[in-house]
């Protein structure tokens, strides 16, 4: 049973093959017994997870049959769910009881999915390693002693393990995708404005968007069929008309299916000297990977993407600068944690910010507020929003040439959990191929392309804005030809 | 360029931060890391390029002027650190 994609556990529902209740019990189990391995979930509520379960049936038992009804999903603990604890994986929100539902949330509600608990993240999803949780670094399903990647690093450690069928994630650096590609998943950041950001904690809200986590394009797309859509309550949402992100997910295999497809391979990943930047065994799969494609249809065509290579240092300005905004409101008084003992309202402003925040979200909050300080506005924030615009201006110029562009999700596989907290500067270069995606605001994928010395290696695809029903298509082709996607971590005592 | 010990305090009274005299030493350090990284950006020439704030050129979006949510006050507020009769405690700011 936790093998099945989506669509046949909603065939298996409907057939009445087995009950949602009977699923969720499954992966509840589970999840009892290899979460400790894990520390994929932060909180578990066994009865409401059973309690959506039995509703669903009860809806199918009425004639209702929608995709995701009574199917159990993971959800990243950014998105605020009633009744159900939402941390952010930070101290600061430990205790914290949504008393709202997320946009997110309330669509898979509404579709029936049951929500089987709140996976682990980065402290408020800053972090590219789930080493800043304060709930514990997430373990790698594939090699227990290596990290799952960040920040949506309980998502993807519970899809690998098959605690879940498939989980949310949330994105503004590259926080779904290189977990994906550190576990083996197939994981979807949408163009910014797809997904309504209501009700998830932000971060940096002109780069955040919320996406899937799945094993295939195909699952990613009906979930995504169910989170994308217009919310007046986001004031970025897009408004345009509803998409079947499925409709080009055909089930036959013609021999060139993506004849006419142009891929775009950027210098800046593929020139001689640029691969370097890479490990060697995961450049070979991505090279593997490519020519896969080619063997479907597709053509090559170099492209240039220039400005990429200041898209950590303007990302490391812009992303701080909006979360030390955002983060302004954590300041105990009306949520989260007030420091005990304090002498007037700033000492408990102070002391409850120093208390509540973890070291890495305070760094940033430091940076944020430093470059939007006086004096220094203009020669961080601002030039950072330019060289935003140049790298903008390189995609929408490469576009011209090319249908989607690909290259290499993260620049190695999976390291050793300890092996980069100590640096900073260390960890951020981790998202080097990943973060020019959210500048620009494009829709983004990773998918498993190879195992680089026994760990997941993934490669990036990246559309043009709103191609994600494009984008899920040309990841589906080559799922069809290949099984990489189906490789399972055997680390786990199961 | 790099920060002071000075500016590493004062930046972190602006952000409402408690920060100790070890906590800003070990900050000022990671912080001269991070900004040497982002040093990269001032060797461009970004003359006439006009700043990208947002993804999406994007209208603001205005709704009518109506009441669109019902009252939740009990809800919202019993996550609150301390409250009384509707309103949130906090210290005493006015003697």
């Amino acid at each position: 049973m936790i093998e099945k994609s989506l669509k046949e556990l909603a065939q298996g529902l409907a057939a009445r093959e087995f009950s949602s209740v009977e699923l969720t019990q499954t992966y509840l189990e589970r999840i009892a017994r290899l979460n400790p391995q894990l520390n994929a979930f932060v909180t578990l509520d066994a009865a409401k997870s059973l309690a959506q379960a039995a509703a669903a049936d009860a809806r199918r038992a009425t004639g209702e049959a929608a995709p995701l009804l009574g199917i159990p999903l993971a959800q990243k603990d950014i998105f605020c769910a009633q009744g159900w604890r939402t941390t952010c994986g930070s101290h600061m929100l430990e205790n914290f009881v949504s008393p709202y539902d997320a946009t997110v949330i309330e669509r898979f509600d509404a579709a029936g999915a049951v929500n089987l608990g709140k996976t682990n993240m980065d402290e408020f999803a800053m972090g590219s390693s789930n080493e800043t949780s304060y709930f514990g670094a997430v373990k790698n399903p594939w090699d227990t002693a290596r990290v799952p990647g960040g920040s949506s690093g309980g998502s993807a450690a519970a899809v690998a393990a098959r605690l879940a069928p498939a989980a949310t994630g949330t994105d503004t650096g590259g926080s779904i995708r290189q977990p994906a590609a550190l576990c083996g998943l197939t994981g979807l950041k949408p163009t910014y404005g797809v997904v309504s950001r209501w009700g998830m904690i932000a971060f940096a809200s002109s780069l955040d968007q919320a996406g899937p986590m799945a094993r295939s394009a195909e699952d990613c797309a009906l979930l995504l069929n169910t989170m994308a859509g217009f919310d007046t309550r986001d004031s970025t949402s897009v408004e345009r008309p509803a998409e079947d992100y499925t409709r080009l997910l055909a089930d036959d295999a013609p021999a060139k299916p993506l004849a006419g497809l142009k891929i775009g391979l950027p210098r800046e990943f593929f020139g001689e000297a640029e691969r370097a930047g890479c490990d060697a065994a995961v450049m070979a799969r991505v090279d593997e990977a490519i020519a896969a494609y080619r063997a479907l249809g597709a053509e090559t065509v170099e492209v240039s993407l220039p400005a990429m290579q200041l898209s950590v240092p303007a990302y490391y300005v812009i992303a701080p600068a909006e979360a030390s905004s955002n983060l302004s409101r954590f300041d105990g008084v009306r949520y989260g944690h007030r420091a005990p003992e304090y002498t007037d309202l700033d000492d408990m402003y102070a002391k409850t910010r120093a208390q509540g925040f973890g070291a890495e979200v305070k760094r940033r909050i430091l940076i944020g507020s430093y470059v939007l300080s006086h004096g220094y506005y203009d020669a961080y924030y601002r030039q950072a929003q330019r060289i935003r615009r140049l790298i903008a201006d390189d995609f929408a110029r490469a576009f011209k040439e090319c249908d989607v562009i690909m290259g290499p999700t993260s620049p190695g596989t999976a390291f050793r959990i300890g092996e980069k907290a100590a640096d900073p500067v260390q960890m951020y270069l981790s998202d080097i191929y990943t973060i020019a995606v959210n500048l620009a605001g494009l829709p983004g994928m990773s998918i498993p392309c190879g195992l680089a010395d026994g760990l997941p290696a993934g490669l990036q695809l990246i559309g043009n804005y709103f191609g994600e029903a494009r984008l899920l298509e040309v990841a589906h082709r080559y799922q069809q030809a290949t099984d990489w996607h189906r490789q399972r971590p055997t680390a786990l005592a199961d | 360029m790099s920060l002071t010990l000075e500016q590493v305090r004062h930046v972190a009274k602006l952000a409402r931060i408690e920060i100790s005299d070890a906590e800003a030493q070990t900050a000022l350090g990671e912080l001269n890391g991070i900004f040497s990284l982002i040093e990269a950006m001032q060797a461009v020439d970004t003359q006439g390029v006009e700043p990208m704030a947002h993804a999406l050129d994007l209208a603001q979006r205005l709704r009518a002027d109506r009441v669109s949510e019902v009252d939740r006050r009990e809800a919202f507020q019993a996550v609150a650190p301390e409250t009384a009769a509707g309103l949130y405690l906090v210290p005493k700011v006015i003697e």
